[in-house]
């Protein structure tokens, strides 16, 4: 039998229950459609991962504190790098191939201005900041060496943070903003803004748009209580940048080794690329998309049993068809092909229809925040449809081919004899 | 050329075995136009479901045109049933949905054969329905439906046709048409036509009649002859009577 007369049989046979067809195949859609859009949130959640590590600039190196220990004794965190550190990795004699250092600390802090009050990151960064972040203001200046030289009280404010306070960067300029910091605000100075930063924009959770910079060393001189009980002000991350990305690996070498010399051989410290960064954050988004993908699968296995219990309905009531199907002459596995193909179509046209709705769905989600304090990013991947489109079609065999074979062994003259 | 020897079929319900037909002996010529007769029950079906290649014997041997059906795989007699038989039924088993061109058309299709359409036309005018063709089996009237029947079990060309009570649900009138229109393919293409039937009348169109009580061939005109002495090929309709009392 050729294939063609199979497929215009099987079709007709799906017309004729035009309901059940649909609702069988339903499940096959929402499986599929699952499987794609949840994969898509998985997937853009690591593209949002990847953006946001490289958006911190290129060829950079990250030294953080880490945690000591010592005879069993957990060490203090955040104690341990300095801005003598940062100088140190900057000098050219020891490490030539760093272009640039920046030495910062982070603290929450409210920033309050004609009676606005919003909560955003404060960044205590020193002058190589720009550089070496490629984010530079867009309206008046940077931190300056000589504000840090005198522990200015000026700050620069992130496009977000200047709009929501001022209306717009432009507005922001040359006026007072109050930054309070610690329970209830009680500490705080007022400081000139100097600046506002360029927008990069937000696509992921961490927006470089919300936060407001001071000179590090203000921070480290004004604002006591976020030094150390020893009395030090430590800088939270220094970055480095060097030349190559093929300088990265050497570096972090030289890096820990200057500063264990420096330490006194201690490790107080990590050192990590964007690679280290990247690996470890999708490590968490590709098991994030892996849990996805497996729910959505479970919802596609459920579409497939779907299918499995309406052929095998199908090839109950229709006993008779098969029955004079078989006395004029098909043999089993003509009627096997007819089942197989009856199953093949409602999944593959079911997936094809699922598909559809995932990049949909996918697309529409891309960019909505949905109550949630960042944006949801999708990316469709190819291999995902094909993926989805082959697993559909692979689900109507298995799921085709045991009620087909039921179907192929009736007995033509039990067959005929059932109404 | 159809011959069957000790032809036993036993059907087994539980423990109990339920013989249906026991050692049927039935030699069947080229071109034969045969009556099978028996009363309900007596195996007459089971006899005409082996003839057919829809069922196996449980023992015996079916010699078709010198092939060996009893020993052959499914697949086989679906091949059986595709091209050398054409199998008419008492309630004529047409599919529900299709037009009548496209039931005959059916077992074209297992066959392989492309010009299907034109194949089922003419077999449709065949059998006077050329004008029926797109109507589906609920359009039409019984004799109407089993003359469709009839066009699909002619369609393949076969040399046999089968029928089990092909007018068991048909009318006086009807069943006249059905049957002179297997007497003229009997005529006309020298067609074998052996059908199952407990009516008299619808019998008297054949010039062979065979009967069965239960599961045993009692009365067979062929055999009676031949034991009689006639020297006459089967297929003739010999007057048994004149001959018996020669």
């Amino acid at each position: 039998m050729i294939i063609l007369d199979t497929m215009l049989i099987a079709i007709r046979a799906l017309g004729t229950n035009k309901l059940r067809t649909g609702l069988t195949m339903l499940g096959i859609v929402i499986g599929v459609g699952a499987v794609i859009a949840l994969i898509a949130a998985g997937q853009g959640a690591q593209k949002g991962v990847t953006e946001r590590v490289n958006g911190l600039g290129s060829n950079l190196i990250f030294v953080r504190p880490a945690q000591t220990q010592q005879g069993g004794v957990r060490g203090q965190i955040a104690t341990s790098l300095t801005t003598q550190d940062a100088a140190a990795l900057n000098d050219p004699k020891l490490l030539p191939q760093v272009v640039g250092v920046t030495a910062q600390s982070n603290a929450t802090t409210q920033a309050i201005a004609n009676g606005v009050n919003v909560s955003t990151t404060l960044t205590a960064a020193d002058p190589n900041y720009p550089a070496v972040r490629n984010f530079y203001p867009a309206i008046g200046r940077f931190i300056t060496d000589q504000d840090v030289s005198s522990d200015a009280l000026v700050t620069v404010l992130g496009s977000t943070v200047a709009t929501e306070l001022f209306g717009s960067p432009q507005s922001a300029m040359n006026q007072t903003v109050r930054l309070a910091f610690g329970p209830g605000g009680r500490f705080g100075f007022n400081f000139q803004v100097v600046g506002v930063m360029q927008t990069l924009g937000s696509s992921s959770s961490t927006n470089q748009d919300d936060q407001v910079f001071v000179p590090i060393s203000t921070l480290q001189s004004r604002i006591r209580f976020l030094r150390n009980p020893l009395g030090q002000t430590n800088v939270q991350q220094i970055t480095v940048k060097v030349a190559k990305s093929s300088q990265i690996g050497v570096t972090k070498n030289e890096i820990t080794n200057l500063l264990l010399q420096r330490h006194g051989g201690t490790q107080d410290f990590t050192v990590l690329s964007q690679s280290d960064l990247l690996a470890t954050a999708n490590q968490v988004s590709r098991t994030l998309t892996i849990l996805l993908g497996a729910i959505a699968g479970i919802s596609l296995v459920v579409g497939g049993i779907g299918i499995m219990n309406i052929m095998l309905v199908s090839v109950t009531e229709r006993t008779r068809e098969i029955g004079i199907r078989k006395a004029v002459g098909a043999r089993r596995g003509d009627i096997l092909l007819q089942f197989v193909v009856e199953a093949l179509i409602v999944t593959i046209a079911g997936g094809i229809i699922g598909i559809v709705i995932g990049v949909v769905a996918a697309r529409l989600a891309n960019g909505h925040n949905f109550g949630g304090s960042s944006a949801v990013q999708t990316v469709v991947s190819p291999l995902s449809i094909v993926a989805a489109f082959g697993v559909s079609a692979a689900i109507g065999l298995f799921f085709g081919i045991y009620p087909a074979f039921r179907a192929s062994r009736l007995d033509p003259i039990e067959a005929l004899r059932t109404e | 050329m159809i011959r069957l020897r000790g032809i036993t079929k036993i059907y087994r319900t539980g423990d109990v075995e339920v013989p249906a037909l026991v050692d049927a002996r039935l030699d069947i010529a080229d071109g034969e136009f045969l009556a099978i007769m028996g009363p309900s029950g007596s195996g007459k079906s089971t006899l005409m479901n082996i003839l057919g290649c829809l069922d196996r014997p449980t023992r015996g041997t079916y010699e078709l045109d010198g092939q060996f059906v009893h020993k052959m795989s499914d697949d086989q007699l679906a091949m059986i049933r595709n091209r050398r038989i054409g199998f008419v039924f008492q309630s004529f088993n047409l599919l529900a949905r299709l037009p009548a061109v496209e039931q005959v058309e059916l077992p074209l299709i297992y066959r392989g054969v492309h010009n299907r359409r034109k194949l089922a036309m003419q077999a449709l005018a065949d059998v006077g329905l050329a004008d029926r063709t797109h109507h589906k089996p609920t359009q039409l009237s019984g004799g109407q439906q089993q003359r469709v029947a009839i066009a699909r079990a002619l369609v393949t060309r076969p040399s046999i046709i089968m029928a089990d009570e092909p007018t068991g649900m048909l009318d006086t009138k009807t069943s006249r048409d059905v049957m002179e229109t297997f007497a003229r393919l009997n005529a006309e293409r020298n067609l074998t036509v052996v059908f199952v039937t407990h009516e008299p009348e619808v019998a008297a169109y054949t010039r062979r009649v065979v009967h069965i009580r239960d599961g045993r061939i009692v009365d067979d005109d062929a055999a009676r002859a031949e034991a009689a002495g006639a020297s006459g090929p089967a297929s003739a309709a010999a007057p048994a009577p004149a001959q018996a009392t020669a």
